[in-house]
């Protein structure tokens, strides 16, 4: 509206700071001015890297919905990469390399054994040190053991991380040196123990938020955790062991691939619009690199299972590839949390058919509603 | 701060604890306590003077959040966070309100006629101000002061893996700043976004609803300040009991679009300490219409991670038996 502009200057007088008409165009025009809010503000999303798979109806319909200002209804976390998706990833590899020593070690798998169990050792603790280094206040980690809550999933994997780093570490270095068998035996069986615990409660702790991916994905977020752990610790014993050793590992690999890529097909399917997220943005990047190597991770693997590069190759493939999956769900959790759309149009559908979360609605629209059962008889 | 370590060394009762009405200090290990206090925020009221804001800064001692001039309506805050727990929002809406007429419109006033009157209006005339409903107006101004609502089941303080948030002999929740270290995981957890870090101290902050006040019985800052009343603070049943009050006479005087939001001792979250009367959806406000509390899931989270880490056992047994095969 370069008139009103122009009215505006004329008014104001020139040399008035503000909104200036140049020959180059408006300048200073504060474009939020025009935001419009408090009437329905949804705006039609998608075109850009929007990726809809195999024409399924989506959950929810492209919806309009209101916000103030569009700005995010929930804080979006502070958590940081490389830290915490590292952490997430890291602690899969570790508890899946656990049972994968475990197994090798049961089998006289040597050289796998010990990679798998230095390698989980070598996990857990950077897992450890990518959580501690993400603190505010690192140096106040120690108070994570102050308590023990069921009900923070947090306090639960520090406890956990707190057990396992010293039975995995003890377990390695009995398979490196070769001294105290039994004590190592019985270390490998406690960090086998521990290890799938470790690979999973990851799940729980981001699931345990308002974040919408996050949260609403609870039911297969675990079960995408454990695949992509196993895809890792499968991924190392193809890069660190022999052929001759490798077969388990292969499997795995194999396993947790068809695993993670078959649960996230399915959270995201049901998650409807807010599963978007997993196929958008960084997130949607990181997932697809992740889809891409483990799958050709995994097929490499296979037909080149007699040689000893294309197995290395092809586990490095899949470490990444579990790295990459990490990081996906990590950014598109970021990006659900930013846009106050995946917060509000999931809980107003909710609303709108009549079924608030818990059958009462936080809304109470009629003064009748607000008045005890005791003094409406009375009335 | 705390008292007693309210996390170890409770028998817990389970009734209640994630879900429901409940007495939430009781929950937290409080035995003789007195009432539940909180804040009912009457926005039908507010004039959007942000005093609270104000005060909230200056009592607390809240360093500055950010000069920032965002161009959205009067609102330069933006919305709660680590150095700003009271938010006024300003809500500019394309929606008729009855408007009222204040008889000001001086066209076709012919002052040199009414020179000799010596006032503009005739000193009869001037003892009332002529207010009568006008056309309904196609803007109008919403304004609330938004705050922590210190939930009944508080995902906060649920998921705070150090024991620094804690419940207090109020209900209220608060967070031990000696303790915190800044995990950051209250900050995704809580489903209004109020609580956030302090990014050069790293631990996170949010309204206590002044607990050092309110234990020498002086009621908190902003409601102290609030010059309209909007903020009232008390015993949570004697806020509900207003509450439903004010309900009814906005509704009998045709404010139709009045409702209470966190009221209810039945919704998400247990119901709000510190819930609020509206005029239009919560979501023009920035509230969640429908907020749940995370962990009320957990239980189901943690089957499923059970459940999960028993799959993982079985691929690796599985590789074992198969891994001589491929
Ligand atoms: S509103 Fe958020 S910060 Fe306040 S008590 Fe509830 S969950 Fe905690
Ligand atoms: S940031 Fe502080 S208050 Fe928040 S969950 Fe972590 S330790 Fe608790």
């Amino acid at each position: 509206m370069p008139t009103d502009d122009a009215v505006e200057r004329e008014r104001q007088g020139a040399g008035t700071p503000g909104t200036d008409v140049t020959k180059d165009g408006l300048r200073g025009v504060r474009p939020d001015r025009e935001a419009v809010t408090g009437v329905t503000t949804g705006r039609p999303r998608g075109g850009r890297g929007r990726r809809r798979r195999g024409g399924e109806t989506p959950q929810v319909p492209d919806a309009t919905f209101t916000s103030y200002y569009a700005e995010p209804v929930i804080n979006k976390p502070v958590w940081e990469a490389p830290d915490i998706p590292g952490y997430l990833f890291l602690g899969g590899l570790a508890g899946a390399a656990s049972l994968l020593g475990a197994g090798a070690q049961r089998t006289g798998r040597r050289r796998l054994e010990r990679s798998s169990k230095v390698g989980a050792v070598a996990a857990g603790f950077l897992s450890l040190v990518g959580l501690v280094h993400d603190l505010g206040r690192p140096q106040r980690f120690l108070n994570m053991l102050r308590v023990f809550k069921v009900t923070s999933p947090m306090s639960v994997g520090s406890w956990l991380l707190a057990g396992y780093i010293p039975v995995a570490g003890a377990a390695a270095a009995s398979a490196v040196t070769g001294r105290a068998p039994r004590a190592g035996a019985a270390a490998t069986v406690a960090a086998a123990t521990l290890g799938p615990a470790v690979a999973s409660y990851t799940a729980a702790l981001i699931s345990d938020t308002a974040v919408p991916a996050w949260h609403d994905g609870y039911r297969e977020m675990p079960f995408v955790f454990v695949g992509s752990g196993a895809t890792a610790a499968g991924g190392l014993g193809l890069l660190t062991a022999p052929v001759a050793e490798t077969g388990p590992a292969r499997a795995l690999a194999l396993a947790g691939t068809a695993l993670e890529l078959a649960t996230f097909e399915r959270m995201e399917r049901r998650l409807g619009m807010v599963g978007e997220v997993y196929s958008q943005g960084r997130g949607g990047a990181y997932v697809r690199a992740g889809t891409l190597l483990s799958v050709a991770g995994v097929v490499g693997a296979v037909l080149g299972r007699r040689s000893r590069v294309a197995s290395a190759v092809c586990g490095a493939a899949m470490l990444a590839a579990s790295a990459a999956t990490r990081w996906g769900v990590f950014h598109a959790g970021m990006q659900s949390a930013d846009d106050p759309k995946y917060t509000v149009v999931p809980q107003r559908q909710r609303l709108e058919q009549g079924e608030p979360a818990t059958g009462t609605s936080t809304t109470t629209r009629t003064p009748a509603a607000t008045t005890a059962p005791s003094e409406a008889a009375e009335a | 701060m705390a008292p007693v370590d309210v996390t170890i060394g409770r028998r817990p009762d389970l009734t209640g604890a994630l879900l429901g009405d409940t007495d939430p200090a009781a929950q937290g290990g409080w035995t003789d306590h007195p009432p539940r206090m909180g804040f009912f925020t009457d926005t039908s009221v507010c004039i959007g003077c942000k005093a609270c804001e104000v005060a909230c800064k200056e009592w607390n001692a809240i360093p500055e959040d950010g000069l920032v001039f965002t161009g959205m309506s009067m609102d330069n805050t933006q919305g709660l966070g680590a150095d700003t727990w009271r938010h006024v929002a300003f809500v500019e809406q394309r929606k008729p309100l009855a408007v009222q007429d204040p008889g000001v419109l001086h066209e076709g006033v012919d002052v040199l006629a009414l020179a000799p009157q010596g006032s503009g209006t005739s000193p009869d005339e001037a003892g009332t101000t002529p207010t009568t409903p006008g056309d309904p107006g196609d803007l109008r101004w919403l304004m609330a002061s938004d705050v922590c609502k210190h939930c009944t089941h508080a995902a906060c303080l649920d998921v705070c893996p150090t024991g620094s948030l804690f419940r207090t002999e109020f209900g209220t929740v608060v967070v031990q700043e000696d303790i915190c270290n800044g995990c950051g995981y209250c900050i995704p957890a809580c489903p209004y976004g109020v609580i956030d870090q302090r990014k050069d101290d790293g631990r996170a902050w949010k309204c206590t609803l002044c607990y050092d006040r309110l234990t020498v019985g002086q009621e908190p800052a902003c409601a102290k300040n609030c010059p309209t009343d909007s903020i009232q603070f008390g015993p949570l049943d004697e806020l509900r009991e207003r509450a439903g009050a004010r309900l009814a006479s906005l509704h009998d005087g045709g404010v139709t679009d009045a409702r209470l939001y966190g009221r209810d001792p039945h919704d998400g979250v247990g119901g709000d300490g510190a819930f609020f009367l509206l005029l239009d959806e919560p979501e023009v406000y920035g509230l969640p219409p429908d907020p749940v509390v995370t962990t009320r899931d957990l239980p189901a989270m943690w089957r499923r991670v059970g459940a999960a880490a028993a799959t993982l056992v079985g691929a690796a047994v599985a590789a074992f038996v198969a891994g001589r095969r491929i």
